[in-house]
């Protein structure tokens, strides 16, 4: 028995310098790591962007979002309702087998089956149609114009593969253990796994076959989950990882003073707002009886007004954030620059408040998360002060994630005046826009995340409209009257897009994306 | 013997019942597992069905049933999170919670005594006060604190240690050790100082009182006029009775060191239990928490269980005193 430990004790500490050829291998720390690696069964961007260096999909983004040639070569449309894409030639997965139309085809299927979790990337009412082995068309119901606009992370499955392994079907959320194939993947993309285990480990090898060109010289990359922020950045400073995702806001400085780690920041595309109850007919947590004050539109602009960005970002957010009028990214909307905010000015909020017959002010019930925004409680505690400035005066109520979306959301909005981020997973306003802002009844039929329940009937007919507009331009045009009803209206308060952090070994060049996903195929180390 | 075996065994079994009772009457209050589940877009109906899956709409009382219906054939269900079996995950993790509380253990106790005794001994030396001022530190400061001050200074500025994680790991049947490789001992110093540094101010306080306690006493005394060498006097009768206490404090020591891991665990990314538990608890993972509680309950009364029979060995007045009564 000792020998044996002694053997492999031995083989362990030889086996490190037996490897052939320079590897190079990237080490990674998150928050969280992987748990399934079934992509189609947690609809979440840090798994599916880590997953989307092993699997591919129809199209890809570049650094700056915008749409590129992935597995498909190139698409048209050859009418408003019917698209046709061209498959890329002698692409091969993991496993040897060819790429056809044939796997677009079975992972529409997959992707629309039963537990998926990405239903929302192909219309339901889609008919996927094989033409030959390299060419798919898509027919659809009803126009679209953003068909293939999440399809980066609508991940090819190879068919035979998926049958020889029991993954025809997605597991279900409430499965009582992790179908084998969850443990494994097998895409077209520049990395393979290698090892995996969920939520802690994951480690990816370099597909030497892959089809495109290579930008990387990575041999290996190993993904470990560390979810303590001091001890993730204490590693990347002792040199321990080579890639940290994300960094405290109050570490970046450090981080740049380091001689072996720099911070890459750049703002991030989730938009922070508040939301305020303007659905119930007596407003929770406050004062004021028998009547809801938000349902008076000058009490929500006083509050917009009342509100100092700047002072939020210099303070709070350490510079770290883009201040926003909008409920969208201005990367993501191309008319955002017409918009601007509402300016700070306590004494004409003051002035709204007198006019909406709240001149004193009122008490406010808040609610706000804790462990899932960057600084998430110092906001509400910075907006908790900043309202006293007008008399309203807050009361803040703050929580983990998992009792505040318990409390806040779906079937109880439980909540008067609360924090929410919102990541256009779409990459387009009208995801955004008809998922938090449309009108909502008190069960979460209609908008289910407007967690204030604003309801406006112009937008929401704007909304539908904006649905089934084919031509760009003017698809445009309605969602920038839908955001100037939402701005003039003050539906809600938009505050900041969030930035995104890296920590990064000087060693290594990485582009950082602003959807915060982890491309390996990018990074080249020294 | 045997029947104070039994009694305790059967104390035992109604401490776990009533921790996992208490511990399901919580759960209604740690938030809702199906938002941390699903993405963000899921609809309502999906949760809905997912909720009804899991059986979280079922009374308290029901889903306690269920629970401990399983638990007695060791079936403590699945992660939500990991969906994998809790008992495997645990069988997994316990390794490293065990080795790193060892570990600590061992530092205490190979640190804490002779530093005890040390300072009763030498009462007014400089080193004695050099130690007293160290013990006071690892009492007062709060254990993230020390974790992060050893990481900074040790991993960060002088390179000497890793900063978090277990190193490499070799399984030896189904235990998965980092006793083995260089780099698993590494990276045990760290977390293992500051898991056992409190342990060890306690122990040492608690010897050096012991030993101003006994040295006082009259044997102590004879034993000088005896012309007994001090090594005799200090190790052979005095140290040898103060041990009692000691042990008392290393074993119920030793459970509180597995069961609040916890901080240790997740400054340093110690993958064992409490890192487990504190990502159970972040993302409300109902099963994995019971399965813990339960595990912590049963590890205390293990302990106590074993202090009670140790004594019995070492204290020959504990053994009298129970066979007049029982």
């Amino acid at each position: 028995m000792i020998l044996r430990l002694l053997v492999v004790t031995f083989a362990v500490l030889c086996g490190i310098g037996a490897s052939d050829g320079p590897t190079k291998t990237l080490r990674f720390a998150a928050q969280g790591g992987l748990n399934s690696l079934d992509p189609y069964a947690l609809n979440e961007t840090f798994s599916q962007g880590t997953l989307a260096n092993v699997m591919e999909g129809l199209i890809k983004r570049d650094e700056n979002l915008k749409i590129v040639p992935g597995l498909a070569e190139r698409w048209e449309q050859l009418d408003a309702k019917h698209w046709r894409f061209h498959l890329r030639r002698g692409v091969r997965f993991h496993d040897g087998a060819p790429f056809t139309a044939d796997d677009v085809v079975f992972s529409a299927e997959r992707a629309r089956g039963p537990n998926s979790q990405i239903r929302g990337r192909i219309p339901a009412d889609a008919q996927v149609v094989k033409v030959d082995d390299y060419t798919v068309d898509f027919i659809l119901t009803a126009p679209n114009p953003i068909l293939n606009y999440e399809w980066e992370t609508w991940l090819i499955f190879s068919k035979s593969w998926a049958e020889a392994n029991g993954a025809v079907h997605v597991q279900p959320a409430s499965a009582t253990a992790l179908n084998p194939s969850a443990l494994k993947a097998n895409g077209t993309g520049p990395f393979m796994i290698a090892s995996h285990e969920p939520g802690t480990r994951t480690v990816f090898k370099r597909n030497p076959n892959w089809w495109g060109k290579t930008q990387h010289n990575l041999s290996d990359v190993v993904l470990q989950a560390i979810p303590a922020d001091a001890t993730r950045v204490a590693a990347l400073l002792s040199g321990d990882l080579d890639l940290i995702d994300p960094v405290p806001v109050q570490d970046v400085e450090r981080i740049r003073q380091s001689e072996i780690a720099d911070a890459l920041v750049k703002p991030e595309l989730r938009t922070m707002f508040l939301n305020m109850d303007s659905f119930r007919d007596e407003l929770l947590y406050s004062n004021v009886k028998g009547k809801n004050p938000f349902k008076d539109a000058r009490v929500r602009k006083a509050l917009y007004q009342a509100i100092d960005i700047e002072t939020i970002k210099t303070k709070i957010m350490r510079g770290m954030s883009q201040p926003t009028p909008l409920m969208i990214s201005p990367l993501l909307f191309p008319l955002a620059g017409e918009f601007h905010r509402w300016p700070y000015d306590v004494t004409s909020a003051r002035h709204l408040m007198a006019e909406a017959g709240y001149a004193d002010g009122f008490e406010l019930g808040m609610d706000c998360p804790n462990d899932r925004y960057v600084n998430d409680e110092e906001i509400c505690q910075a907006v908790a002060a900043m309202l006293s400035r007008i008399g309203v005066r807050v009361k803040l109520n703050v929580m983990p994630k998992a009792k505040y979306f318990e409390k806040i959301g779906p079937k109880r909005y439980d909540s008067s005046f609360n924090l929410l981020g919102w990541t256009p997973s779409s990459l387009e306003s009208y995801g955004v826009l008809t998922n938090t802002v449309r009108c909502r009844d008190a069960e979460g039929r209609g908008g289910t995340f407007n967690f204030g329940g604003y309801c406006n009937p112009h937008i929401d007919a704007l909304l539908n409209s904006i649905l089934v507009e084919d031509d760009m331009a003017k698809r445009n045009e309605l969602i920038a009257e839908a955001f100037r009803l939402l701005h003039h209206d003050v539906g809600t308060i938009p505050l900041h897009q969030q930035s995104l952090a890296w920590g990064v070994s000087r060693k290594i060049n990485v582009l950082q994306r602003a959807d915060n996903q982890v491309r390996f195929e990018k990074i080249w180390m020294q | 013997m045997l029947a104070f075996a039994i009694r305790r065994l059967f104390e035992a079994l109604m401490v776990m019942l009533a921790v996992a009772l208490i511990a399901f009457a919580l759960f209604r209050y740690v938030g809702d597992p199906v938002n941390q589940m699903v993405g963000q877009d899921a609809t309502l109906a999906d949760r809905a069905e997912l909720r009804r899956h899991l059986g979280l709409d079922d009374p308290v009382i029901v889903q306690f049933g269920r629970f401990v219906s399983h638990a007695v054939r060791f079936d403590f269900g699945i992660s939500y999170q990991l969906k994998q079996s809790v008992t495997g995950m645990i069988a997994e993790r316990f390794p490293a919670t065990f080795e790193l509380a060892l570990a600590a253990a061992l530092f205490a106790v190979v640190f804490g005594i002779p530093m005890g005794v040390y300072t009763g001994i030498y009462r007014d030396s400089w080193l004695s006060k050099v130690f007293l001022t160290v013990s006071l530190i690892g009492i007062s400061l709060p254990t993230f604190l020390i974790g992060i001050l050893l990481i900074y200074l040790f991993a960060v500025k002088l390179g000497w240690f890793s900063s978090f994680g277990r190193g490499e790991v070799i399984t030896v049947g189904f235990w998965r050790t980092g006793l083995l490789t260089i780099s698993g001992l590494k990276a045990l110093v760290l977390p293992a100082i500051t898991l056992g540094l409190f342990q060890m101010t306690l122990i040492t306080r608690l010897v050096r009182a012991e030993m101003l306690e006994v040295l006082r006493t009259d044997y102590i005394k004879f034993a000088r006029a005896r012309g007994l060498s001090d090594r005799a006097i200090n190790f052979g009768h005095a140290l040898r009775n103060t041990l009692v206490p000691v042990i008392t404090i290393i074993g119920l020591q030793l459970g509180l060191i597995i069961a609040f891991a916890i901080i240790t665990e997740s400054v340093f990314q110690w993958p064992g239990m409490g890192l487990m538990f504190i990502q159970a608890v972040q993302n409300a993972d109902i099963p994995v928490m019971a399965a813990y509680l339960l595990l912590v309950a049963f590890l205390f009364v293990l302990i106590n269980l074993i202090v009670d029979l140790v004594y019995v060995r070492i204290d020959p007045r504990i053994r009298i005193y129970s066979k007049g009564t029982g």
